[in-house]
């Protein structure tokens, strides 16, 4: 074998591994739900092997999907857009301060680390019926009894941006980073004001940035199903939530194959619309 | 307007982000048999009752078994893998980039249904392995972009010198590449540690009846209510997963000080 061929093979030696693993155990499980998603799973609890369209008649027109669907890409558009509002002016902050970057950044990942469950939980303590928020009314005598707080919709979304804010100030925080301060202040001297020159060079600048948090943020707010059920009541249960059920509970994989890819589908397309517009390399920017 | 204001907001978003994780930690040390306010004195008893608790101590173990397994496997996976997308020129780079961060783009409820439901078709049931394979193929992408960022730094030319004064490409890997590599490979094994022994999502699919990791045992704790043993399971939590990559920082950072004298 020639020099040449073995310099060329040296790179999938080192590639295989890993692309196999990711072959064989994201991508060909993929491709067996889909499969699966067409079995029908029978009242004995066998798998009846065929091509089968009850899962996805129920899993497309049951109202009760749709309206979770629905509901589950509200909760995680909220998320965003509080996530976006609170982040933004923070990471704007990080990216112009004259005080030490590195250390408000680490100060930021700091609850980033801290596991999600732990982060999810700690709610419960400031807004359950004998928590912080609850003790500190009924102390400056606002209330006479606790109020329940918890178990709601609003709870659910307080935890979900407690957990996505800092994808998001991440996010916009590296992009702000890389835009030259003298563009604005050459707008400046060019006669806009402050505001004007943020609104017209700094923000569109800042866009591909936010718009990657805001990637990040929906997607993994409309996936999750631990947050609701930690922090929600019965009825707010989330799109994920309804897979947990089908997989673990109803033990019904086939129609948690068919739930499982209607996620995918919706999620999916996002992240490949902004791939088509703004390319995965702002995404890998934030992330690693 | 301005400055100021953004300043107040920023700090409100820290206090955000840390009022309830400082809560967490106060709420540990209450004296109280309720892990609620107002708290009636000091006291490590939670602490102590934690140490005593064979379930958390058991889910403890399978935590750090698992994520020391995962980062080593991880690890070595992504390193190699680092290695040919900025080492070679490799046709399709971009491509191949993609498909192995896939698993962090694919939602992970989506992963953990996929997964399980095909290794099951293999009869492989719900065990360790499938477990391992989980972590293994979530934390990946993550050890990629880590490594491969920081691999992008490494000059080429001490290798080759390395190599023209008639050393070996394996003699130059272990004795050039890799000490130059070792803070990126050290990262990247734990950020998988890390990411695996907080997850909660797929491990909740993947886990065989009766085996708990430490985040599910606290999902499970949860089912009850909200005890003190909790608050001071969650604060050695902090301590771990918040603390680990501090001391890593610091002592990447002494390292590469001693480097520069």
């Amino acid at each position: 074998m020639s020099v040449e061929a073995r310099e060329a093979r040296q790179p999938w030696i080192l590639l295989s591994p890993a692309l196999t693993a990711v072959g064989l155990l994201l991508f060909v499980p993929l491709g067996f739900i889909l499969v699966y998603s067409f079995w029908l799973r029978t009242a004995t609890g066998a798998d009846q092997v065929g091509f089968y369209l009850d899962n996805w008649r129920a899993a497309l027109s049951d109202p009760f999907y749709r309206d979770i669907l629905l509901n589950t890409l509200k909760i995680a558009a909220i998320t965003t857009a509080i996530c976006a509002l609170m982040g933004y002016p923070a990471a704007y902050f990080i990216a112009r301060s004259r005080g030490n970057k590195a250390v408000l950044l680490l100060l930021l990942m700091l609850p980033f680390w801290i596991s999600y469950i732990i982060r999810t939980m700690s709610w419960i303590n400031i807004l359950g019926v004998s928590g912080a928020l609850n003790s500190a009314m009924l102390w400056l005598g606002i209330i006479d009894t606790p109020i329940q707080m918890l178990y709601n919709e609003p709870s659910v979304i307080l935890g979900l941006v407690h957990f996505l804010l800092p994808f998001m100030i991440l996010n916009v925080f590296v992009s702000l980073d890389g835009i030259d301060t003298n563009l604005e202040a050459a707008a400046n001297s060019l006669g806009a004001t402050r505001w004007q020159a943020f609104l017209q060079v700094t923000l569109p600048l800042s866009l591909p940035g936010l718009a990657a948090g805001g990637l990040l943020c929906f997607v993994l707010g409309a996936g999750t199903y631990i947050t609701p059920m930690v922090l929600g009541g019965p009825s707010d249960a989330m799109f994920a939530n309804l897979v947990f059920e089908a997989i673990i509970t109803q033990l019904n994989w086939p129609l948690g194959s068919a739930l499982s890819l209607m996620l995918l589908a919706v999620l999916g397309a996002l992240v490949l619309l902004y791939n088509r517009y703004l390319g995965m390399a702002q995404l890998m920017k934030g992330l690693g | 307007m301005g400055w100021n204001l953004i300043r107040l907001w920023s700090i409100l978003v820290y206090g955000f982000m840390f009022l309830p994780v400082a809560v967490v930690v106060l709420l540990s040390f209450n004296a109280s048999e309720f892990g609620t306010f107002p708290m009636s004195g000091f006291s490590f008893r939670w602490f102590i009752e934690l140490a005593n608790n064979e379930a958390i101590l058991r889910a403890f173990r399978t935590s750090i078994a698992l994520g020391l397994m995962t980062a080593a496997i991880s690890t070595t996976l992504g390193v190699l893998a680092s290695l040919a997308l900025v080492r070679y020129r490799v046709p399709g780079a971009n491509m191949i980039s993609t498909l192995l961060i896939a698993p962090i783009l694919v939602p992970e409820v989506v992963l953990a249904v996929a997964l399980l439901l095909f290794l099951n078709f293999l009869n492989i049931n719900k065990s360790f392995v499938l477990l391992l394979a989980g972590h293994v193929i979530f934390t990946l992408p993550f050890v990629i972009l880590v490594v491969q960022a920081r691999l992008v730094s490494i000059r080429r030319d001490v290798e080759e010198a390395a190599m023209s004064l008639g050393a070996s490409p394996v003699q130059t890997f272990f004795q050039v590449t890799l000490p130059l590599m070792l803070p990126a490979v050290l990262a990247g094994a734990l950020f998988a540690f890390t990411i695996s022994f907080d997850d909660i999502t797929g491990t909740l699919f993947w886990k065989p009846g009766g085996v708990e990791t430490v985040p599910t045992q606290i999902f499970a704790m949860l089912r009850n209510s909200i005890s003190p043993e909790i608050n001071a399971l969650g604060t050695v939590m902090i301590m771990m997963t918040a603390g680990l990559p501090l001391i890593g920082m610091a002592v990447a950072r002494q390292v590469a000080r001693k480097r520069g004298e």
